[in-house]
């Protein structure tokens, strides 16, 4: 038997299978293991395409209370989001908020209808960064502290923001928020406002928390995506939030997006959000 | 020169430390400011720019206004206006610098301001506006020493200083339309997104500026021998008139586009603050103090035999500041944020702190217009003029 190219190609292909399967029974790799089953779609296809940009669909039909709460907490535990209740313990006006509940005519404004089925207009939507393709908190930003990468996601370089909160005006969609006080403090030393003591909020330690002074926003879970991991909001709400690059017409979004219609928020004003709700 | 301002009355003395009892009261608050964050102000998540970016906005006129003075004088041979000019250079510098200090007190993170700098980027209006404000601040300040400093030799200013003081003319302009554009330009901002913004800008600067300019005239012919010329304080207060009808007739064009074309991301802010939105009113009384000063300092303005008696000019030019800065230095901000992109409301108010802050900026601005001023006031007194 000789061996050939194509044989020892196979070969090859063989060992490097039992190679991986080593990979995935050594000691700690069942975590990552379980992750690949757990979230669909298979993390190897988390790569965008050269020109390609990462997008999201919502399903409005499927966003329950359920879907909304496990898809915000996703985020605000992976991501040190500190929250800030006023006196009388509603959200406080300097609160910081990546991804978060609003009515329908809040979000879409200028899109509701008087006759629209009640199930749609008194249902709530989530609302986060569009990751606008022509986004203007980008073009404002005096130090290019936002900026987009080149798989289209708007990103924030924390250690240059100057605190100017040019983009927060420049945002149509209030998608940014400023850390008017010291996050760090919070996790510590906000009091809860019922009882008094100090409310200790779990600091996710992979994640960096922030300083005061800096805007911030949903980053699209680049850090996740970084390691083939789908966003914390959409691996929490499987079936109703879908992601992927919107260059690849088969990827999860793209699916989605062929089959149902979609609409996506103020179209009107040329920002080309890259977040699509799924009516 | 510097020196003359180190010889004064005991009533100037008394200013000057008055004044630097606010600056340092306002240094304090900005150390707690400095300590806990923006957030010892008024501004939240929906109404992130407050009272100093709208004091920024209000100043830039005052500064820009100098070009009132600078046009006539340099480009008509207006002599009436040669004596004067130098106090609308000097008030531009003072104005100037609070312009600057109100956009540091505003930044979450300070000590990274030269990050604009470091990264400098084209795309930004702010990037803009911070390279005209300072080089209008240079011009000021090249262009104001320099002519002063001839007249006090006695010699014509060097050759030169007149291309600078050429270019300041449209310089002035240009400081104004910049900050306009740091408003006009925002998608999905219905208040600000409009092409009259800059003009707008421009004419209430143009009757602000030249009004606290009378006022300024006249408190310097109390204090010192100097006096501006009643002629000249006449030209002013008809180039007053103009911008002040001017202003007022814009914001009806503002008013007639929005309300005709009836879209409510445009209509909402305007009814926010002159009617109140769900419940929400803060604003209302400012709104209308402001309209009614602003009509009523018309109907004193535009009789010239009212006009030509200085008591009545000078309420009438109170009445203009008041109109001008509660639509610039309050409404700009709180109708642009109030409704929100969602179109929820958050009232916005500054609070002590942040009043003192700004009230220390102001302070500080002052000095600097009371030191300029005492310079060339002394020069014009030894001069008799
Ligand atoms: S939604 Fe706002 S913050 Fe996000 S990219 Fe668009 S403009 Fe920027
Ligand atoms: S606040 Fe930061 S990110 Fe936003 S525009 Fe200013 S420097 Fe850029
Ligand atoms: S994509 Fe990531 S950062 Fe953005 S809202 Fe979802 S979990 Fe948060």
């Amino acid at each position: 038997m000789s061996w050939d190219r194509r044989k020892f190609l196979k070969a090859a292909g063989v060992g490097a299978l039992a190679g991986m399967g080593w990979q995935l029974l050594r000691p700690g790799a069942l975590d990552a293991a379980e992750l690949i089953g757990k979230y669909s779609p298979n993390p190897s296809q988390l790569a965008v395409k050269p020109g390609g940009n990462w997008g999201m669909a919502i399903d409005l039909t499927k966003l329950d209370d359920a879907a909304r709460q496990a898809a915000a907490e996703a985020c605000n535990i992976e991501h040190n989001v500190p929250h800030y209740v006023d006196a009388e313990g509603k959200a406080s006006k300097q609160d910081i908020k990546w991804i978060w509940e609003a009515e329908f005519d809040q979000a879409f404004v200028e899109t509701e209808n008087p006759y629209a089925p009640s199930a749609v207009l008194h249902n709530k939507v989530l609302v986060l960064c569009n990751h606008c393709q022509n986004p203007p908190c980008v073009r404002v930003c005096p130090t290019q502290a936002t900026f987009k990468r080149e798989d289209g996601i708007v990103m924030m370089d924390m250690h240059r923001c100057i605190g100017c909160r040019f983009c927060m005006a420049a945002c149509p969609y209030g998608s940014r928020s400023f850390n008017f006080k010291d996050p760090r403090a919070a996790y510590f030393n906000e009091k809860d406002p019922k009882t008094g003591q100090p409310r200790l909020q779990e600091v996710t330690s992979e994640y960096p928390t922030r300083t005061k002074g800096v805007v911030e926003k949903c980053t699209f879970c680049a850090e996740r995506l970084a390691v083939g991991l789908q966003p914390a909001c959409v691996a929490a709400a499987p079936g109703v939030m879908f992601f992927g690059d919107m260059s690849d017409a088969g990827s999860p979004v793209r699916a989605q997006l062929n089959k149902r219609f979609s609409i996506r928020r103020k179209p009107n004003l040329g920002t080309e959000p890259q977040v699509f709700y799924l009516i | 020169m510097l020196d003359l301002a180190l010889k004064g009355s005991k009533r100037y003395w008394g200013w000057l430390v008055l004044l630097l009892v606010i600056i340092g009261a306002g240094f304090g608050a900005y150390v707690v400011q400095a300590i806990e964050g923006l957030t010892i102000t008024g501004m939240s998540r929906d109404v992130s720019w407050g009272f100093y970016i709208a004091q920024l906005t209000f100043l830039v006129g005052v500064a820009a206004s100098a070009v009132m003075l600078v046009l006539p004088y340099y480009l008509h041979h207006y002599k009436t206006f040669g004596r004067i000019t130098i106090l609308g250079e000097f008030l531009a510098i003072g104005a100037v610098t609070m312009c600057l200090l109100f956009v540091i007190v505003d930044l979450g993170k300070p000590e990274r301001l030269m990050n604009v700098i470091l990264h400098p980027t084209p795309n930004s209006v702010l990037f803009w506006d911070m390279v005209v404000l300072n080089v209008y601040l240079f011009l000021n300040l090249i262009i104001g020493w320099c002519t002063l400093e001839c007249e006090r030799k006695d010699v014509p200013p060097p050759a030169w200083v007149k291309p600078l003081i050429y270019l300041s003319i449209p310089w002035a302009v240009s400081i104004h339309t910049v900050t306009a554009f740091l408003y006009a330009g925002l998608p999905g901002r219905g208040f600000w997104l409009t092409a009259i913004m800059a003009p707008r800008f421009l004419v209430s600067a143009f009757a602000a500026g030249p009004a606290v300019l009378i006022l300024l005239s006249m408190l310097v012919r109390k204090i010192s021998k100097f006096d501006p010329g009643k002629e000249a304080i006449q030209t002013l207060s008809k180039i007053v008139t103009y911008c002040i009808i001017l202003h007022l007739f814009f914001f009806g064009l503002e008013c007639f586009t929005v309300f005709y074309s009836n879209m409510p991301s445009h209509m909402s802010h305007i009814i926010y603050l002159y009617f109140g939105y769900h419940g929400f009113n803060t604003m209302v009384p400012f709104m209308w103090t402001a309209l009614l000063c602003g009509l009523t300092a018309i109907g004193m303005l535009i009789v010239p035999k009212w006009r030509q008696n200085e008591k009545l000019l000078a309420i009438a030019c109170v009445l203009v500041f008041i109109c001008t800065y509660i639509d610039k230095g309050m409404g700009m901000m709180a109708g642009g944020f109030v409704p929100n992109p969602l179109h929820e409301i958050t009232e916005y108010l500054p609070t002590g702190l942040e009043l003192t802050i700004s009230a220390g900026v102001y302070a500080l601005g002052i000095l600097i217009v009371t030191v300029l001023y005492k310079v060339a006031l002394t020069i014009k007194e030894e001069r008799g003029e």
